[in-house]
């Protein structure tokens, strides 16, 4: 069976794959990369991993067209809001376009493989896709919700 | 009482392309302009502080000072991203503060054309190299372009559209921030140091190559080359010379420098906003000034998205009343509060170590009533604001001699 290694270390890939934050044991502010001591606090405590929910809200977003060599463009990049933590994030499963995004519409979540190494390792990467809604979260002039 | 600092003596180079002169050719013009506008010599300046971001490891001041004299003077050489030449001309300012110094020289420059993207390098990876896990976040892969963004257009769209988010506006986006950038445009054909000086239709804007939704190129602001530099002299110094020199003068009334506290989602999207209005804040206070008693503001323009944000954060307007104050026409050079009469980064250029001291040039010029056909008559306060990613934030206010 092939071995599956994550876009980043804060992306678990069980069953459910989520996002984990690392978790100030003082002050309970979060972070994603490794830190010596906390950014907010300064403490020294340590932190612990906490999971992140899989759906959120789409706090900000670009078109990416012009990019570092070797970027696919356009993409859609974003800030999600998971209940009260913000990730960073591409846009998967729809159009990089604005006229399909709006400000505060809800995503969710979406894995997808980034390729397999000659080792036979599977690079899983992650993006949010927008939740079917029954009322389309769109604006008319598909700008701002 | 602390001393007040004066700036005696300020320049810029043309901005734009420079391709035949070298870093420290740019370096010396505006050193050299600095200290003949002021009326005095290198052999005056007591202290040196030189402000470059990309033009290599050797210390700017040091070449400089090859050039237009080796004095012996302490040099700092410093670098705060987009910063950079604020924080040259705090340096100067800090060294006259503590009463090391009467007479300080600070100089920003940088070579810029062509440079294209900043902040990302991109990736070669092969189809089969192993897929190897590196750095804080454990990424096997860039995390620009595979985790959101991190090149500037794309940073500074989404901090302009997270604006519009938390305050809901109904209008379009891409119109919205393309009337911005035609302003600048449109102001900097005043302007013959301006790298760029053609008047641009909203149309042209909005239909140019699209960089980073809702920025267009020419909402982006201008990579070129180009150099300021200010003398700055004590109070004390100041009254012992010439009638012309002190009338001249200009009173740094508040010389501000923060960095970014803690916020919730700044490791995921730069916050520019709150170093920005605790700088402003500080700014304010230091300077007895309140933001209506301004007459022209050169704010940090570096996308059309972060002027927007920046009429806010500057306190130019109400809470969330950004939208409004533009659409009231006021920043427009004949409004009630000119902003970026010089035409700004989009238009004028950003040479980035040389911008936070070409800001306050140009607020200068208008405060000596030596600003030409751009002039903004009767103007006797600005401010003058530089942001660098990372970050800092620079504030100065600048007051007309009484």
């Amino acid at each position: 069976m092939s071995r599956q290694v994550p876009l980043v270390s804060y992306l678990v890939l069980d069953e459910r794959p989520h996002l984990i934050a690392r978790q100030c044991r003082q002050c309970r502010a979060r972070f994603f990369d490794r830190r010596n001591a906390c950014a907010s606090c300064g403490s020294q405590a340590g932190f612990d991993d906490v999971g992140l929910p899989d759906e959120g809200v789409l706090r900000t977003f670009t078109i990416v067209s012009v990019a570092a060599p070797g970027v696919p463009v356009p993409y859609a990049a974003s800030v999600v809001d998971l209940a009260g933590t913000s990730v960073r994030a591409n846009l998967v499963n729809v159009k990089p376009d604005p006229a399909s995004l709006a400000l505060g519409m809800r995503v969710r979540l979406s894995t997808f493989s980034m390729g397999t190494d000659a080792a036979g390792v599977e690079a899983i990467g992650f993006g949010f896709e927008p939740v079917e809604q029954a009322e389309p979260a769109v604006s008319p002039e598909g700008g701002v919700a | 009482m602390p001393e007040t600092v004066w700036i005696l003596g300020a320049h810029m180079t043309k901005f734009g392309k420079h391709p035949d002169k070298d870093l420290v050719d740019l370096a010396s013009e505006a050193a050299l302009g600095a200290l003949a506008d002021g009326g005095v010599s290198i052999h005056d300046i007591q202290v040196l502080a030189a402000g470059n971001v990309t033009g290599g490891p050797a210390g700017v001041g040091q070449q400089l000072q090859k050039q237009i004299g080796q004095t012996g003077i302490p040099v700092y050489n410093v670098t705060n991203a987009c910063a950079t030449g604020a924080t040259a001309l705090r340096t100067s300012i800090l060294a006259i503060k503590a009463g090391e110094a009467d007479l300080g020289l600070a100089v920003g420059v940088e070579k810029l054309s062509g440079a294209g993207l900043l902040g990302v390098t991109g990736t070669q990876r092969g189809d089969d190299e192993p897929w190897h896990p590196s750095g804080r976040f454990g990424n096997v892969a860039p995390m620009d372009g595979w985790v959101g963004t991190e090149t500037m257009p794309g940073v500074f769209a989404q901090i302009g559209l997270q604006y519009l988010h938390d305050h809901p506006y109904s209008g379009a986006p891409l119109e919205l921030f393309a009337r911005i950038s035609e302003k600048n445009h449109a102001h900097s054909t005043l302007n013959p140091l301006a790298a760029y000086t053609k008047r641009m239709s909203l149309e042209q804007i909005m239909n140019d190559v699209m960089v980073a939704y809702p920025n267009t190129r020419p909402m982006c602001s201008a990579n070129c080359d180009g150099a300021a530099a200010a003398v700055v002299i004590s109070g004390a110094a100041l009254s012992r010379l010439s009638a012309q020199q002190r009338r001249r003068a200009v009173k740094i009334s508040a010389s501000i420098l923060t960095s970014d506290p803690w916020r919730e989602a700044c490791q995921v999207l730069p916050d520019v906003s709150t170093l920005t209005r605790q700088a402003a804040a500080a700014a304010y206070e230091a300077a007895g000034i309140d933001p209506a008693d301004l007459d022209l503001v050169e704010l940090h323009d570096c996308f059309a998205t972060a002027e927007l944000i920046h009429y806010d954060n500057l306190m130019l307007c109400e809470p969330g009343g950004a939208v409004d104050l533009f659409d009231s026409g006021a920043t427009w050079r004949d409004g009630r509060l000119p902003v970026n009469v010089s035409g700004g980064l989009q238009s004028k250029g950003h040479p980035i170590g040389a911008t936070g001291i070409a800001n306050v040039w140009e607020i200068c010029q208008h405060l000596r009533g030596e600003g030409g056909q751009r002039q903004i008559d009767g103007a006797r306060v600005g401010l003058a604001h530089v942001i660098g990613l990372g970050q800092a934030c620079g504030i100065h206010i600048l007051e007309k001699a009484a």
